[in-house]
């Protein structure tokens, strides 16, 4: 068996996402490779070659994968695998994996397994379904196994190695039907919300843009990264990549902090996973004290405030 | 322009599901179904469409038992012209053989443009409109928050990614996935439900489709997730910050 994960990378670095899709790989078999395309990406590459477990490395520089095209990126990918015997490809379950994935499953003629939080042998996997309220534990009857895996559930692996890079040439026709046109980066100084150490959410309960004003300082405090229920983001008040839940951004770090959320299943199934929660919240009866380690029934414009000076 | 919308009934998103004492699946019978509230999104979406004069005709689709006329009802009742069910016994066909389904439709109707929600919230599994794109060969914009027409045969459509949101351009005819944040469904008027009651739905049997919809995956169980230990109510900031401090050990 040999498996090849998929890496997601920004032609500078290469995501966490993808250290603990490596991880992950690593669980199922010794034999692990790593593809990554992209254009003028040395520095990425470098980063990738430093990464543990890892037995090859291919490379495929072309200005076709400057940004990730997913017609691109899943025929070059089909291409460099036919006629080898990989028995599982994987991607991290992040939007360019989700965006990608599926489509090398269609081109293989296989049922893609989506977002794997477990591993019990190589053709069986845990993956959750209903938002996380149920797990399935699923065996695969293909011959190849393409999978994404849920990033958050496995450590990311070490950097310690130091191996060689092939490069490759894969002949295939740019996709004409689909072009890039813009990437708008939310900019931010924080540690990103799925790899940080601690997150600081609100929620509608925060009222409006201004106010998380008062997470903010927290957040500084703590080095935390900031979210925000869907409510909070439909309302306009962050931008919408800081969503965290079903649809959003599934977190796991060592703390949680929900401030004026009320605990929704859908918002829960993106941070259950989380080591500690805490919450705050004026009403006693809401679902989310049920969820937390810690819960604080108080007014949050009265309770931030004075966290930020006691912490 | 013809769009071809697919919807799909699962459990109502607001039901507490119950996971099977057999550990089978998950709990159906008397709970409460709706349509996938992201193919509710692509109902609207392709509605407004067609209010703006760009789409023609919407066809809404649906693979399922009986019961799924229920849902196409409902999207014909926000605006939909005619439905198709497909119509199958096995609950739970998987993305790849409903991907090759709404491929075979599609070469039949020819649709300009197909819309589906990005994920179901019964099985998450986030690929239908990859698969379909892949398999027709059309371009696919997926988890889109914004789509528009240009004077060409183009869309520009804005995808919301980790870190950022991605616009593309793509080709007519096209693959569009739906993310929460496109649009908010109306409620369809009493008038447009009953109006919808004399639409045509078109009810086609699985078998003469001649695709091999055997599962490629067994689900061996399901579970209940593991549950979080029961937490506590502190009384101050002063003991959440000392618990955070002393029990946690986190700050
Ligand atoms: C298909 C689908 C997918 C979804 N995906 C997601 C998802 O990914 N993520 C997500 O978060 N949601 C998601 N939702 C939405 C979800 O169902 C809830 O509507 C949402 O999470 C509610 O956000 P909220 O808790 O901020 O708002 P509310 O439920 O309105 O809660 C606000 C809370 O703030 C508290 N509050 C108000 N004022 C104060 C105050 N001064 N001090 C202290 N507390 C206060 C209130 O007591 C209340 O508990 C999804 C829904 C659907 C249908």
């Amino acid at each position: 068996m040999t498996i090849l994960v998929v890496i997601e990378h920004d032609n500078n670095t290469i995501k966490q996402s993808s250290l603990s899709t490596i991880s992950a790989a690593k669980k199922i078999e010794d034999n692990v490779e790593a593809i990554i395309l992209g254009k003028d990406m040395n520095s990425a590459v470098n980063d990738l070659k430093k990464c543990d477990h890892l037995k090859k490395i291919y490379t495929v520089d072309d200005k076709m994968f400057e940004n990730p095209i997913a017609e691109n990126l899943s025929s070059a990918i089909a291409k460099f695998i036919d006629g080898k015997d990989f028995s599982h490809i994987l991607s991290p379950s992040t939007t360019f994996g989700k965006n990608m994935s599926p489509k090398l499953s269609a081109l293989l003629d296989v049922q893609q397994i989506s977002d794997i939080t477990n591993i019990i042998s190589s053709d069986t996997f845990e993956r959750p379904i209903y938002a996380g309220n149920a797990i399935a534990k699923v065996r695969s009857n293909d011959k190849v196994k393409v999978i994404t895996v849920r990033p958050t559930c496995f450590e990311p692996c070490g950097k310690n190695s130091e191996i060689d890079s092939q490069e490759l040439v894969l002949d295939i026709d740019v996709n004409g039907n689909v072009s890039f046109v813009k990437y708008d980066q939310s900019k931010s100084d924080r540690p990103e919300l799925t790899s940080a150490k601690i997150v600081i959410s609100g929620g509608r309960g925060m009222q409006n843009g201004d106010n998380f004003r008062l997470l903010e300082g927290i957040a500084d405090k703590l080095g935390a990264a900031m979210g925000a229920s869907r409510a909070a983001v439909d309302a306009g008040f962050v931008p919408n990549d800081w969503q965290v839940g079903q649809t959003g951004k599934i977190v796991a770090p060592d703390l949680y902090i929900a401030v004026g959320i009320s605990g929704a299943i859908q918002h829960i199934a993106g941070i259950k996973d989380s080591k500690f929660i805490a919450c705050i919240n004026k009403d006693e009866e809401a679902p989310i004290f049920n969820f937390s380690d810690y819960g604080l029934v108080g007014d949050l414009f009265e309770v931030l405030p004075q966290l930020e000076e006691k912490l | 322009m013809k769009a071809l919308v697919c919807v799909k009934r699962v459990i109502d998103y607001n039901v507490k599901i119950r996971v099977k004492a057999d550990k089978t699946g998950v709990e159906t019978e008397n709970v409460k179904m709706s349509m996938n509230p992201f193919d509710e999104i692509a109902v609207e979406e392709a509605v407004r469409m067609k209010e703006k004069g760009l789409i023609d005709e919407i066809i809404v689709l649906s693979i399922g038992t009986d019961k799924s006329q229920e849902t196409i009802r409902s999207g014909l009742a926000m605006g939909g012209d005619r439905g198709i069910l497909v119509k199958t016994d096995n609950e739970q066909i998987e993305p790849l053989n409903v991907g090759k389904i709404i491929q075979t439709i599609c070469k039949k109707e020819s649709p300009d443009m197909v819309i589906l929600g990005k994920q179901a919230i019964d099985d998450d599994c986030n690929q239908t409109g990859q698969i379909v794109a892949t398999l027709l060969g059309y371009p696919q914009a997926t988890f889109a928050s914004e789509v528009k027409k240009n004077d060409d045969n183009t869309i520009d459509v804005t995808r919301e990614v980790d870190g950022g949101l991605e616009t593309i351009r793509i080709a007519i005819p096209c693959v569009i996935t739906t993310d929460l944040r496109l649009n908010e469904p109306r409620y369809a008027s009493l008038p447009n439900i009953m109006k919808a009651k004399q639409k045509k739905i078109e009810v086609v049997e699985i078998q003469t489709f001649g695709i091999d919809i055997k599962n490629r995956l067994d689900i061996l169980e399901v579970n209940e997730p593991p549950e979080r230990k029961p937490g506590i109510k502190v009384q101050d900031v002063e003991s959440l910050v000392n618990k955070l401090k002393n029990e946690a050990k986190i700050l």
